[in-house]
């Protein structure tokens, strides 16, 4: 009796396990309708590809670049793939497989597909938001600091009493090039203003980041802006009564009327240009940091609430970006401490702005170290 | 700094309700002496089901009942895996929790762009108006109300009432129950039932009240946290509750602490609510005799009413 009921839980366990597994195999698989002169690309998600967020983004982007390129490609994607050894099995199974390009998503990818290049230097892969590259490896990543500077001038002219809530994962360079850019947007449309953060230790957990918009909301803040995975600080500030700046995708449907704007992400046009140079043979190991210039970072739709002169100044502010007359780390700025770190006239270089490890006057609080 | 205040209390009430909901079930369900570890897994599911109907019909309290009935249902897997058929329960449990979360993505699929109004307060009249109480405990949402009261109704049943203390002799000694003639199998499925609806409710408290969305993999580990409730609470009721809302508490101050810019490592601070509300359970339970009192003796233990 025992030994049946033994088996019947394995079965039961192995049944379910399978099920899971399947997910991946459901997935649309155009590479059963394989023809060899297509270019056959692979992208390694880290979430759900879901409806708004940092990996909605990257999917929005290849199905731009499937559009573009039409029957030149076909792509096949594996989403939720944890950082780490499952990604590595991943990732090798697209270059077995015989995919030519494989964009690897996510920065926990960075080992495991170096470690996948060396084994399989005939494939091109692309990964987003690392350090380390190959002859067959090259990098890419946003300017979002871009877009953050931008919303953070709509923040520093609507907000009523001058703090605005930053609702923070990790305090790693990448963050923190955000929120000293969001605060120098701001104060510089509105030198009083202060930006509070509250590091919530998880890129993904709705229920802390709600928390997090809860408490900068009770604290003050009638801005909520976020560096985290999903909706939940937009939600809290409509639900509150406050702003909201969104962060990876358009958020304005989870608060009609809370969203002002967002920054976010657009990949597609580099997908189709690399995908494109696989094809021609010109491809080549870059490390690609496009921002507004190159279509990577873009404000969503303003808010109406946003008066005309506001959007006409954050226009203005876009075309200076993009045309490089503006960076919004240009002197003179100075630390917490009223330290100036960078001279007038002077702009930060790109290697220090990838060490950035230090807040902006205007920020509130202390870095966690 | 009255608001501050009014802010902190109802932010710990709302970051403790859903452990309560799930850590209440739970207990019930190892006072009969079944180990469900299967809470995370019931939370998702109740969580995905309660907003998909009520997404869909307007109604979220159509949705607060499809989460309990989608969380018992998922208790019911279990409690045929392992009353029916007798098999581990630590093992049928973590099958559950990893099923529970393949699940509720694939159905959660069509919902993830979804945005809905949450519950809302329920605003007493006159009681709400007084300072301080009023809006902490007269202006709460119609689940916190919930959660009180089956907290009373839990006590109340395992402590006062003969159904309790038939549901605690069967968590203690399910041999001698099943001797003098009570159907052991049947009250633990109905413990079992009981728990998957409680975490479903916990689930359906996150997707329709605390941020009403539904997102894969939402609940982030407060099954997990509800099971070690129960664990350090040593199996009472009024210090699950403690223990839900010191979580809660400990959770939203370090918010607080960070947002007024005290100098201290939001990594400690994280860490915080955990190391917090362990430290205290464990210290006003720390008496063995409680524990050995409380703790179901054949908590895990598969039972056969044949052998």
């Amino acid at each position: 009796m025992m030994t049946t009921n033994r088996m019947f839980l394995i079965a039961f366990t192995v049944s379910l396990l399978a099920a899971c597994g399947q997910k991946d195999a459901a997935e649309p698989d155009a590479s059963d309708a394989g023809d060899a002169s297509r270019l056959k690309v692979g992208f390694v998600y880290v979430t759900p590809i879901s409806d708004a967020g940092w990996t909605h983004q990257h999917d929005l982007g290849r199905l731009q670049m499937e559009e573009t390129l039409g029957d030149q490609v076909e792509t096949k994607y594996i989403e939720s793939v944890p950082e780490g050894a499952e990604a590595e099995r991943v990732i090798r199974q697209f270059a077995a497989d015989g995919f030519d390009l494989v964009f690897t998503t996510s920065f926990g990818y960075m080992n495991p597909t170096m470690k996948v290049a060396e084994m399989f230097p005939d494939t091109t892969f692309e990964h987003a938001t690392g350090y380390k590259s190959a002859a067959n490896v090259g990098t890419y990543v946003a300017r979002f600091y871009e877009g953050r500077y931008l919303s953070g001038i709509v923040a520093g002219k609507m907000t009523k009493s001058n703090v605005a809530g930053y609702v923070a994962a990790f305090p790693i360079p990448e963050v923190l090039r955000g929120i000293n850019a969001f605060t120098l947007g701001m104060r510089s449309v509105n030198p009083d203003a202060e930006v509070k953060v509250i590091w919530t230790n998880s890129w993904f957990d709705p229920g802390r980041e709600r928390e997090a918009a809860d408490v900068l909301i009770t604290q003050g803040a009638d801005i909520v802006t976020h560096h985290t995975d999903s909706t939940a600080a937009v939600q809290a500030a409509e639900e509150k009564g406050v702003y909201a700046i969104g962060y990876h995708s358009d958020m304005s449907r989870y608060g009609e009327t809370a969203h002002l704007t967002a920054v976010t992400h657009h990949w597609g046009d580099f997908y189709t240009r690399r995908a494109q140079e696989v094809l021609d043979g010109s491809w080549s190991s870059q490390n690609v940091w496009g921002g507004i210039k190159e279509g990577m970072i873009r404000l969503a739709p303003l808010n109406d609430a946003v008066p005309a002169d506001v959007a006409a100044l954050v226009a203005e502010k876009e075309a200076a970006i993009r045309s490089g007359d503006l960076h919004p780390f240009s002197g003179p700025i100075s630390n917490q401490d009223g330290e100036e770190l960078v001279a007038p006239g002077t702009t930060m270089s790109d290697e220090d702005l990838q060490k950035m490890e230090w807040y902006v006057e205007g920020v509130q609080g202390k870095l966690p170290r | 700094m009255n608001d501050v205040l009014v802010g902190i209390i109802l932010a710990t009430l709302g970051a403790g309700t859903p452990l309560v909901f799930a850590a209440l079930g739970e207990l019930i369900t190892e006072k009969s002496g079944v180990l469900n570890l299967g809470v995370e897994g019931m939370m998702l599911v109740g969580a995905v089901c309660g907003f998909a109907v009520a997404a869909d019909t307007g109604s979220l309290w159509l949705g607060v009942v499809t989460a309990m009935t989608a969380g018992a249902f998922m208790a019911l897997l279990f409690g045929v895996l392992t009353l029916t058929f007798q098999a581990n329960q630590v093992a049928a449990g973590l099958a559950l929790t990893i099923f529970g979360v393949g699940l509720s993505a694939y159905i959660g699929l069509e919902y993830t762009s979804v945005a809905l109004t949450g519950l809302q307060a329920v605003h007493i009249p006159l009681l709400s108006s007084m300072p301080l109480i009023g809006p902490t405990i007269f202006s709460l949402d119609p689940l916190m109300y919930l959660s009180f009261v089956l907290l009373a109704a839990i006590s109340y049943f395992l402590y006062r009432s003969k159904a309790g203390l038939l549901l605690r002799a069967i968590g203690e000694s399910p041999r001698s129950a099943h001797s003098i003639g009570y159907p052991v199998i049947r009250i633990r499925y109905l413990a079992v039932l009981f728990g998957g609806g409680m975490a479903g409710l916990g689930g359906a408290y996150l997707a329709l009240v605390y941020t009403p969305l539904w997102v894969e993999g939402m609940t982030a580990g407060r099954g997990w946290i509800s099971l070690a409730l129960v664990v350090f609470a040593t199996w009472r009721p009024a210090r699950v509750i403690l223990g839900a809302y010191l979580f809660g508490g400990v959770t939203i101050l370090q918010l607080h602490v960070q947002g007024l810019g005290i100098d201290l490592p939001a990594q400690l601070l994280s860490s915080l609510p955990y190391i917090a509300t362990i430290v205290v359970l464990v210290l006003i339970s720390r008496d063995i005799n409680t524990i050995r009192l409380n703790s179901p003796a054949s908590i895990g233990k598969t039972f056969h009413p044949g052998a």
